[in-house]
């Protein structure tokens, strides 16, 4: 029991391996398959055995149990050591399990996905490396160990944003996902530093006993710092502007590393090191602000945008904002509740969507419409998704999303944040709701409802037969993972033990059903129209998502080449030239000594003279 | 007792070397494998070093000889081996050994392989004897425990990478290496005017000696001229910002394995020389310059780095990047801590590694495109040559400082030894340069994440499938041949831009002159090619749909090999993508070697 964390993060990382190297041929793709599912199944097994004991003891607040793990050896450094150790406390314990079932699903799902693409097997094996390195970051007992899960996961998710390289624009996107986050893992690795120096150790126990020694300085310095890499991953304004394009990779990919797992790793962190978080209050309040905007602005994002992955990445976004503010509000147990069930229905959201543009062919909404009768079984799943989306009950969401307010709504009322941004937060968390009613429906009608309008995509009929509407669904491969995504979806909510505030819940299900009813509305008088116009003028804004990517490549992209090219010509001009010129004026100096070897007899023998002349003269005076 | 083994470290290079001169006759022949065995030999003997040398007591010279060599002068022959050395004189043996195959591998007829050319162009025989000689130079550097020794191993180097970069290098060769030896000639004359200074004030070259007095006997001034005159001289070998240009030009001309060794071992003599003279026998002297030391390397990161993403030819860019690389180690040796030492020179072992593997990626690249002007390679490597393109993004990432590569730890713990520099140290300054150092790790990224957006995504374009003519039968690959492509001479693999720029001759056809890199490195294939042509499915249909990768890769796979990476190129790079796996995942290997020997050297600082 107390190995089963490495091996768990063991068996994905040899399938990774195994699915890179092994030769391609005969039969690859089957191969493939069953490289990438069966250690992923076998890791998601080991994680329920872990989870078993401890069940959801984090989410109802009982009081943590004995980490089960192991110490592998100390890697001495000459300051302070990195201790090997992997452990699956009572958070570890769920992420685990939330981590091996999205990533076996999505790898059962991949397999039908990805069925006719020749690079299937590096992709699955990539898909491993993925979860290994997550379930390091969940199972890590050393914040060093974390950081090296933490960057590979952002490796593995360049790799996978830029599966379709042919296109540069995913290779762009890929890029941009990668550099931004590593802007805040430098920071993130900075807060390491201070951390580990503050507490003399890198093992999360021992910086978490030693917070209370801590200096507040100290506390919000390291915080801050580590802030910078949660913003990065967890795609937080002010680093966000990565997620929206990483939608470039496959489907799958989406639902996996940009809703269920990876951008949810930003707010495990947080929630993992909660006490030196609590102990910072700047930290929190600095949170709360960037949460409230967060949440806000990406739902109103999602509500102009019309292509469908892009409106469940800005959704992503909003829902990881209300995660962070539910932290900012002093309740690490809400936040965790609603990436949980976060993590299960965005990830079905997602597959869903993947099951649509499959079958559409294209991403826009402008495109879809009318699916409902073609694709029964996606329809009744997306359905689900969306209603815990918006918090409806009985849905999953609806019971966190109802804890977290509730957190938010008692910090506006006291508690560690400062008045204004207390206020300003739950403010924006029942703005959020609203919107958040509006785009699940907005997206919902125009997928589902409505007049078909996918006509492009269907096979020509042979001769002599009639045009019949293709009404089949996906393959198998992609719909028992979708149906099975769908139950955690409609019915975790309860595992947090749904006890429920009413005054906060019937609010938040009055403010999204009126956001769907205005959504809806609109729809009504114009079912061909988008309903995003009800936005009037911010509609252009929203799209945009307030233009944040312009004014960054503005401020820094540009600049940075600008300077990167002049740093080149000074090196060529400048520090180069001073060489050259060094080596010229040597050649110039050379050039006039040599009028001196003329060849004159006379002029050498008198040289010659002068020198001993002067020699002598020298030896008379020192000597 | 064990002392030969130093000793035969030097011998037998020096031996192989003298042999292939005295006995020309029978080697001409088997020269490629002459080379090979002679360097695995050392390379068995580093192994053997690290089997026998107590890891327990890594702090302590092993292995040691001590004979006078000029008495009158009062020099000793004085090697040995420790902590600090055993992974470079390691490295060194393989790096060497590793060129040797790459050169010698197979049947010798390879791209880049300038050992097996029959025509004699390339001289076989006097490249073996120039490697071999450069060994003994570069493993003389890390085993010589005397100053002057050390300062005499340290110029042998030079006079075979002149040669090595001046006769088999590429098209600008004369300049790049009269910078590249005048630079670093002038350098060491720096450098030998600091150790005399340290021998006229302690009297003795001992290297041992002088470490364990912690410069007691020179007066703080004498120090800080003497770290500042050694250092100095140092410093354009590894190279330090400014003192860099020297090195994107040797780096560019240079052949692969010229490339690889300067790289790989020449950059690591300068650093070893902070950590084996410089700061331990002028301790005082590295307190004060300290500060001056690190600003100059974090200059030098971010300066490398912001030139390397302007830069468009590949072995420039990796040239510049070791600027930047270099730059924390540097840093890592400015902090005079435990922690930041040890990581330089773990960093300066991965970047042997890395930066190694790098250029024999980027040396195939241009065996193979003919150039390695990022713009003109396109696109699209993992569609064309996917095995080479994933070695090239596997070692960009690596480069980039990935956790769980080698790339990482020597960077992260130079960084976390300037969060807490040493004693005496001002603190505020090197948290400045710890943010500058992270930011330079995110350029870093940066560039490399562009070039291989540049080199290995997007469409291939019309680089591998090139059309020649109009209306020729075959697909690009094919008709390559059917070009007025005759007289470029078949095999003369130094020459490979020459051939290529002989193809490129009508230059206002844009076509023709696109085509040229994947003409020039298809020219070679020509045979294999049309050996496959029955096999080739309906040519048209793949020039139809040009865009569509599939098809490309359907044509690849009825031409096997053509042009991915070959026997030798894959016998040369697989021990080096393992280690950089190895040290990465578990970098306690070389951390428990370095770390007594660090805390022994940084003694006289407390």
């Amino acid at each position: 029991m107390t190995h089963f964390p490495l091996l768990a993060v063991l068996l994905p990382f040899l399938a990774a391996f195994a699915g890179l190297l092994l030769p391609r041929r005969p039969r690859p793709r089957v191969r493939a398959a069953w490289i990438a599912v069966v250690p992923t199944a076998a890791s998601a097994v080991l994680a329920l055995a872990l989870a078993w004991a401890p069940g959801f003891a984090y989410l109802q607040g009982a009081a943590p149990g004995e980490p089960v793990g192991h110490g592998y050896g100390v890697i001495v450094t000459g300051g302070i050591p990195i201790s090997l150790t992997l452990q699956a406390g009572d958070l570890s314990a769920i992420m685990g399990v939330l981590v091996t079932f999205v990533a076996l699903a999505v790898q059962v799902y991949s397999v039908g996905y990805l069925h006719d693409d020749p690079r299937y097997p590096s992709y699955s094996a990539f898909v491993s490396l993925f979860t290994s390195a997550m379930l390091l970051v969940v199972y890590a007992g050393d914040l060093l160990v974390l950081y090296v899960g933490w960057e590979i996961m952002g490796l593995c998710s360049y790799l996978l944003i830029g599966h379709w390289w042919e296109d540069r624009g995913n290779s762009r996107a890929a890029v941009k996902a990668f550099l931004v986050t590593r802007l805040g893992d430098v920071g993130f690795l900075f807060g390491i530093f201070v951390l580990g120096f503050a507490a003399g150790s890198f093992r999360i126990a021992d910086v978490l006993a030693a917070v209370p020694r801590m200096s507040t300085g100290t506390l919000v310095a390291a915080t801050m710092l580590l802030l910078a890499g949660v913003a990065g991953k967890s795609a937080q304004v002010p680093l966000h502007t990565w997620l929206p394009d990483a939608m470039a990779g496959p489907t799958p990919i989406s639902a996996l590393i940009h809703a269920a797992t990876m951008v949810a790793a930003g707010i495990f962190i947080v929630a993992r090191l909660f006490p030196a978080f609590q102990a910072s209050g700047p930290t929190l309040d600095v949170l709360a602000v960037v949460a409230a905007l967060g949440m806000l602005g990406a739902a109103l994002a999602a509500l102009a945008q019309d292509d469908l992955k892009r409106v469940l990445a800005y959704s992503t976004i909003s829902q990881l904002a209300y995660m962070a503010g539910g932290l900012a509000a002093g309740s690490d147990r809400a936040a965790i509740f609603h990436l949980v069930t976060h993590g299960a229905f965005k990830a079905l959201l997602f597959l869903c969507a993947g099951v649509v543009i499959h079958h559409v062919g294209a991403n826009f909404m402008s495109r879809m419409g009318g699916l409902r009768r073609q694709l029964p079984v996606t329809f009744a799943a997306m359905t689900v998704g969306f209603a815990a989306l918006m918090g409806i009950p009985p849905a999953s969401g609806f019971f966190s999303k109802d804890a977290v307010l509730l957190a938010m709504e008692r910090a506006s009322a006291g508690g560690g944040l400062t008045d204004a941004a207390a206020l300003l937060l739950y403010g924006c968390a029942l703005a959020t709701v609203a919107v958040t009613g509006a785009y699940a429906a907005r997206a919902w009608l125009r997928t589902f409802f409505g007049e078909a309008r996918v006509v492009a995509a269907l096979p020509e009929p042979p001769p002599g037969t009639a045009h019949v509407v293709d009404v089949r669904e996906a393959p198998r491969s992609m719909l028992v993972p979708v149906a099975l995504l769908a139950v955690p979806a409609l019915l975790l909510g309860f595992a947090g033990g749904a006890h429920l505030d009413l005054a906060v819940a019937s609010v938040s299900v009055a403010l999204a059903v009126l956001g769907a009813g205005v959504v809806y509305a609109f729809w009504r008088s114009d079912p061909v129209a988008d309903p995003a116009r009800l936005l009037g003028p911010l509609r252009g804004p929203c799209e945009r998502a307030f233009s944040v990517d312009a004014l960054y490549a503005a401020v820094f992209a540009r600049p940075v080449l600008a300077l990167a090219r002049f740093v080149v010509r000074t090196d060529d001009v400048v520090v180069d030239g001073a060489v050259r010129g060094s080596g010229g004026a040597a050649r110039g100096l050379s050039g006039v000594l040599r009028f001196a070897q003329n060849g004159n007899v006379q002029l050498y023998v008198s040289g010659v003279l002068a020198g001993i002349l002067l020699i002598a003269v020298g030896a008379v005076v020192f000597a | 007792m064990m002392g030969w083994l130093p000793v035969a470290l030097l011998a037998v290079p020096l031996l192989g070397a003298l042999v292939l001169v005295a006995v020309p006759g029978p080697l001409t022949r088997g020269v490629r494998w002459y080379g090979t065995a002679v360097s695995g030999v050392v390379l068995a003997l580093a192994v053997v070093l690290v089997a026998v040398f107590d890891h327990g007591q890594a702090a302590r010279t092993q292995f040691a000889v001590d004979r006078p060599w000029i008495p009158g002068l009062g020099l000793r022959f004085h090697l040995g081996v420790d902590g600090i050395s055993l992974p470079l004189i390691v490295l060194t043996a393989l790096l060497t050994f590793l060129c040797f195959a790459y050169l010698g591998w197979g049947d010798g007829r390879g791209l880049g392989q300038l050992l097996g050319a029959r025509d004699g162009d390339t001289r076989p025989r006097a490249l073996v004897f120039t490697l071999l000689v450069l060994e003994v130079g570069m493993i003389g550097t890390f085993l010589a425990l005397d100053l002057l020794l050390f300062f005499v191993f340290f110029e042998i180097v030079l006079i075979p990478m002149y040669f090595l970069i001046a006769v088999w290098g590429g098209k600008g060769r004369r300049g790049a290496a009269i910078k590249f030896i005048l630079y670093t000639l002038l350098g060491s004359v720096v450098m030998l005017l600091g150790l005399l200074l340290v021998w006229a004030q302690t009297g003795t070259l001992d290297i041992v000696a002088l470490g364990q007095a912690h410069g007691s006997g020179m007066s703080r001034t004498v120090q800080i001229v003497a770290f500042a005159a050694v250092g100095l001289g140092l410093a354009v070998k590894t190279p330090m910002w400014p003192l860099h240009t020297w090195l994107p030009d040797a780096h560019t001309e240079a052949p692969t394995v010229g490339s690889v060794l300067l790289a790989g071992v020449l950059l690591k003599m300068g650093t070893y020389g902070f950590a084996r003279i410089a700061i331990p026998v002028l301790p005082e002297g590295a307190v004060a310059v300290a500060p001056w030391l690190g600003a100059l390397a974090v200059v030098g990161i971010v300066y490398g780095a912001l030139a390397c993403l302007a830069q468009r030819d590949l072995k420039r860019m990796i040239a510049y990047s070791s600027v930047g690389h270099m730059g924390f180690v540097l840093l890592g040796f400015a902090t005079l801590t435990t922690v930041g030492v040890n990581g330089a020179l773990f960093a300066n072992v991965a970047h042997g590694l890395i930066t190694g593997l790098l250029f024999f990626v980027a040396g195939a690249v241009k065996d193979r495109y003919g150039t390695a002007d990022m713009p003109s390679l396109g696109g699209g490597m993992l569609a064309t040559l996917p095995r080479l393109g994933s070695v090239l993004t596997f070692a960009a990432i690596a480069s980039l400082g990935l956790p769980g590569l080698a790339g990482f730890w020597g960077e992260m713990l130079a960084l976390l030894g300037a969060f807490d520099p040493g004693a005496g140290l001002p603190r505020g300054l090197f948290l400045t340069f710890m943010v500058i150092g992270g930011l330079g790790a995110v350029l870093t990224a940066a560039y490399f994440l562009v070039m291989l957006s540049r080199v290995t995504h997007g469409l291939p374009g019309r680089r591998a499938l090139v059309p020649a003519g109009a209306g020729a039968p075959g697909p690009g690959l094919v008709a390559v041949d059917e070009r007025p492509v005759s007289p470029a001479p078949e095999d003369r693999p130094v020459r490979g831009d020459t051939a290529v720029h002989e193809v490129d001759a009508p230059p206002d056809d844009p076509a023709l002159r696109e085509g040229a890199g994947a003409g020039g490195a298809a020219v070679q294939d020509v045979r294999d090619v049309r050996g496959h042509l029955p096999d080739v499915p309906d040519a048209r249909d793949v020039r139809g749909h040009l865009p569509d990768v599939r098809d490309v890769r359907d044509v690849r796979d009825h031409l096997p090999d053509v042009r991915d990476i070959r026997g030798h190129e894959l016998v040369a790079w697989v021990p080096l993508i393992v280690l950089i796996l190895l040290f990465g995942l578990w970098p306690g290997l070389l951390l428990s070697l370095t770390t007594p020997a660090v805390q022994a050297l940084l003694e006289g600082l407390t």
